[in-house]
């Protein structure tokens, strides 16, 4: 691996950064498998017993209810021979883990509960007292309003110093429902990106790229848009959510991007999600007799498209769906999709949301099908001698610095994936 | 943490767009369209099986396998304007995610689409610009095991399963699953009021997404 100096520079950054395996082994050793990772929701694990499966890194894990309500995050191994202990996504897995292979019990805190035969392992150091003999836990657990993270490091910042001002993202989620709280919606789509998970980190923030990218969609949204205008009817919000895609270079360059250290950051908000209808007063009114009318607007109010947690979250509180990455190889990534309800609304109102995840996030997106096409292609370029740099050039010392925070003042300034690659660069020192 | 600016940030400066006439660009310029789609533009429409005999329920049988046939066929021959319109106006296209759903508006889906939306599905795979089209691209379907659960005067429940292979640039992907027709009698023909399609693999990972209604 060349050294880091050689592959970021302040305007650009040398391709293998995308393509290298032994780049993406040392992002899966120093990031990942260091840093605090999404693990899922509290409501996700209603009862003790309640698990699901997930991969932080290449590390496959358990997070799991404990008989004692607490929520723990243990590697899916079985300290005997390695065999996985949960084969399934989820499930409920009553009071013990147990092997499939040789019927080794475990408590759900990871503590070994029985072995079969235990006199064969007399004499021998293997014994119930050795902590070998038990599940390993991931270092840390800890969660910010519901939501959980693991890091399988002992050392490091805390979460909230880990999320830092980002954390506004699940803030500005749970803070939009009168109950300050949101229910998982338990479905999960999951699809594969043939590209460096980079790709879709950038792309998130990027505000050049829709007009182009989604013009299809966009287009064809705002023609039926119009044709139901033409006939005295209102079209719905939702189609706004497709056909604002196709909009122009210059609304696009109003929007402006807000840069944090870490690599996290902010696309503030553009599609308006506050219709004068009766379900959106009616929400309104019980957001204020739950807040007072001064904060509740504070927490309407908040312009916010979507929230990165760098390197791996994308979290659109406005509408309440996150979308989470699972790096595979350099050039295959798994996004996972979810969406939460807000607790104490309308049906009408969770529509409006569950819109947005049908139309833009679910498998058959209208939206992502023209991202993943860009990614692809992209991967497949960076792969080639045709070039060895990608360019971060847009706007370059034009963004205003306050502190550690970077506004891009432009929408469309590369700003964001700057600061992206400086807070890689550190990770990966 | 020093005292945050960030809370009066996300309150200033809000930007909400527009839906203007016409938004005069280079994003909206029409790139040449090179996809593979062009030819298809204009093709007539594929032969529908002719079904004489009266309505025995035999004949009630072959009328909807043949009807199941030929939606197939306009799928695979990319005859968007024509399989939307075997929808009636109130007509629905629903992939749920898992098959214990039973709302189509209330819970999350893989498709959820009225007319409206389908116009817009079809109107985004025929634009010049829609990238995703540009590579090879094509379905072919097969439709078996057709049952009429339910027949009354105005409406027939039908439930069949379906085999679907997809290429997509070099690449054969499989989806199966089964098809719930509501349809509704219209003199001798049928229009779909709701089609609920259950994947298999709807909740296993998607290797790229569905471009289209399946």
């Amino acid at each position: 691996m060349q050294p880091l100096e050689r592959l970021v520079e302040a305007d650009r950054v040398h391709k293998s950064v995308y393509t290298d395996q032994e780049i993406f082994d040392r992002e899966m050793e120093n990031i990942w498998e260091k840093t605090w990772v999404y693990c899922g929701h509290e409501t996700q694990l209603k009862k003790s017993g309640d698990y699901v499966t997930l991969q932080i890194g290449r590390q496959p894990m358990i997070m799991v209810r404990g008989m004692d309500g607490r929520v723990r995050v243990l590697y899916n191994r079985c300290p005997h021979r390695g065999v996985q202990l949960c084969g399934n996504r989820q499930g409920n897995t009553g009071s013990t883990f147990v092997c499939s292979y040789h019927a080794w019990t475990f408590h759900l805190d990871g503590k070994v509960k029985g072995i079969p035969l235990p006199h064969g392992y007399d004499g021998t150091r293997m014994n119930p007292e050795n902590p070998d003999c038990s599940m390993k836990a991931a270092a840390r657990v800890d969660s910010y309003r519901g939501f959980v993270f693991a890091s399988l490091a002992v050392e490091g910042p805390t979460l909230l110093e880990f999320l830092g001002e980002a954390r506004i993202a699940f803030d500005d989620m749970c803070d939009r429902s009168p109950e300050g709280a949101v229910d998982i919606v338990p479905v999960c789509h999951r699809v594969i990106q043939h590209s460096n998970w980079k790709f879709f980190m950038e792309n998130q923030l990027d505000a050049l790229h829709p007009s182009v990218t989604h013009q299809s969609t966009g287009v064809a949204a705002s023609r039926v848009e119009r044709a139901i205008k033409a006939t005295g009817e209102s079209p719905p919000l939702y189609y706004h959510y497709l056909s604002a895609f196709a909009s122009s270079f210059d609304q696009w360059d109003s929007v402006q991007t807000i840069n944090f250290p870490r690599g996290h950051g902010i696309l503030k908000g553009y599609m308006g999600l506050r219709p004068d209808d009766p379900d959106t007063k009616e929400y309104v009114a019980a957001m204020y007799t739950a807040y007072g009318e001064k904060q509740a607007e504070v927490f309407l109010g908040r312009s916010i498209h979507h929230v990165l947690i760098y390197p791996y979250l994308s979290v659109q509180s406005p509408l309440q769906q996150l979308r989470v990455l699972r790096p595979i190889a350099p050039n295959k990534t798994l996004s996972e999709i979810w969406h939460f309800r807000l607790r104490g609304v309308s049906a009408a109102i969770y529509r409006r949301a569950l819109w947005y995840f049908n139309l833009v996030n679910s498998p058959a997106t209208m939206i992502n099908a023209d991202d993943l096409e860009n990614w692809t292609k992209g991967q497949w370029g960076l792969e080639s001698n045709g070039g060895d740099w990608v360019s971060f050039h847009r706007n370059y010392g034009g963004d205003t610095r306050e502190g550690d925070i970077v506004y891009s003042n432009k929408g469309t300034s590369e700003a964001v994936m700057r600061s992206q690659f400086a807070a890689w660069t550190e990770y990966m020192r | 943490m020093s005292s945050s600016k960030l809370p009066d940030r996300l309150l200033e400066d809000v930007v909400i767009f527009d839906n203007r006439e016409t938004q005069k660009t280079g994003a909206q310029a029409l790139a040449p369209d090179h996809a593979p789609r062009q030819t298809l533009r204009g093709a007539p429409l594929p032969a529908r099986g002719a079904i004489t005999a009266p309505d025995t329920a035999a004949s009630l049988q072959q009328r909807i396998e043949q009807f199941l046939y030929y939606q197939s066929e306009l799928l695979d021959q990319k005859q968007w304007a024509a399989y939307i319109d075997l929808f009636s106006p109130d007509g629905i296209y629903w992939m749920p995610v898992t098959a214990e759903q039973t709302e189509w508006l209330d819970s999350p889906s893989i498709f959820a689409e009225d007319r409206r939306m389908m116009e817009i599905r079809m109107g985004r795979v025929q634009h010049p610009n829609a990238w995703s089209q540009a590579p090879q691209w094509g379905t072919s379907h097969i439709v078996g095991n057709i049952v009429i659960e339910s027949a009354d005067p105005s409406s027939i429940v039908v439930r069949s399963r379906f085999q679907m292979i997809e290429l997509r640039r070099d690449n054969l992907r499989h989806f199966a699953g089964t098809y719930r027709h509501t349809l509704r009698r219209t003199g001798d023909d049928f229009k779909i009021a709701l089609q609920r399609v259950d994947l298999l693999n709807g909740q296993a990972p998607f290797d790229y997404v569905l471009q289209v209604w399946v």
